[in-house]
């Protein structure tokens, strides 16, 4: 400790290993964190739903999405990061999920929302199984921290089907 | 430039000897003290203000203004640091001790081989 720069080096190490410290202990406060959130999707409008030169299904949905994710935020937050899937069972796959809508919530005041929109990527089936499917529509959200751990959940949202015939 | 002059022949002893310590033994120690204090306290202090008012900013903020007054009192040679210098033995007391002389039977028994 007898020179100026052996003090500098010295406490220049010992304050960004303490940040490191100071960073986990952030990351380990989001564990005293209980989320309550909630939300509602309904499906307005089937706008098309057809057979593809492919040979695939498509169908194009307007949605309702109105959530109240507020809860998840905290001192620790980022952003939220959200998306909504379809999910449904055919002969040749027991789990299909297509992502039809995400969103970036940046921060808390805007994560109580509601929003008219049709899907934002396109609902494509692996063949032709969708005339008169049964699907849930999962509401997925990841929470992504300032520094440290990333938190995940979904609420599944269960009744919607299709169409039975091509419109 | 009588103040540099004064520093000057303070640490004449020193610059003799071919050394210059600025800050001495027990200053070091206190000022190492004082730096791992200092900076876990305002780690603590930056922590809790953060998580409290709901604020990463605010945190990074307090840490750094710590980090800063930690520096500007530990690292610079503060003359506080430096009441209880010791001081190297002046050249003219070395002269009148002689090295101790090396024994003549080790050098046949190097020759030898």
């Amino acid at each position: 400790m007898h020179s100026f720069g052996y003090r500098l080096n010295v406490l220049l190490t010992f304050a960004v290993t303490i940040l490191a410290l100071m960073c986990a202990m952030a990351s380990l406060s989001d564990n005293l964190n209980t989320p309550s959130p909630s939300a509602e999707i309904q499906i307005m409008n089937i706008n098309w739903f057809q057979k593809q030169p492919q040979g695939n299904d498509e169908v194009s949905l307007t949605m309702n999405i109105s959530a109240d994710l507020q809860s998840l935020f905290t001192w620790n937050t980022k952003q939220v990061f959200i998306f909504v899937a379809a999910e449904y069972e055919t002969p040749k796959n027991s789990l299909n999920q297509v992502s039809l809508w995400d969103a970036i919530i940046p921060a808390k005041e805007h994560a109580k929302f509601w929003i008219h929109t049709s899907n934002k990527y396109r609902f494509v089936d692996q063949g032709n199984n969708l005339r008169g499917k049964e699907f849930n529509l999962t509401l997925h959200w990841h929470v992504m921290p300032k520094t440290g751990k990333m938190f995940a959940n979904k609420i599944v949202m269960t009744g919607y089907s299709l169409p039975e015939e091509y419109r | 430039m009588g103040l540099f002059n004064y520093i000057l022949l303070l640490y004449e002893p020193q610059r003799r000897a071919g050394i210059i310590m600025l800050m001495d033994w027990q200053g070091q120690k206190f000022v190492e003290q004082i730096m791992q204090i200092s900076l876990l306290v305002f780690a603590v202090i930056a922590l809790v203000a953060g998580y409290v008012l709901g604020s990463f900013h605010l945190m990074m903020l307090v840490y750094a203004g710590g980090v800063t007054l930690t520096t500007l009192i530990t690292v610079p040679n503060w003359p506080f640091f430096n009441r209880n210098p010791l001081n190297w033995l002046d050249p003219n007391e070395v002269e009148k001790h002689h090295k101790p002389q090396v024994a003549v039977s080790l050098k046949k028994k190097a020759t030898q081989k």
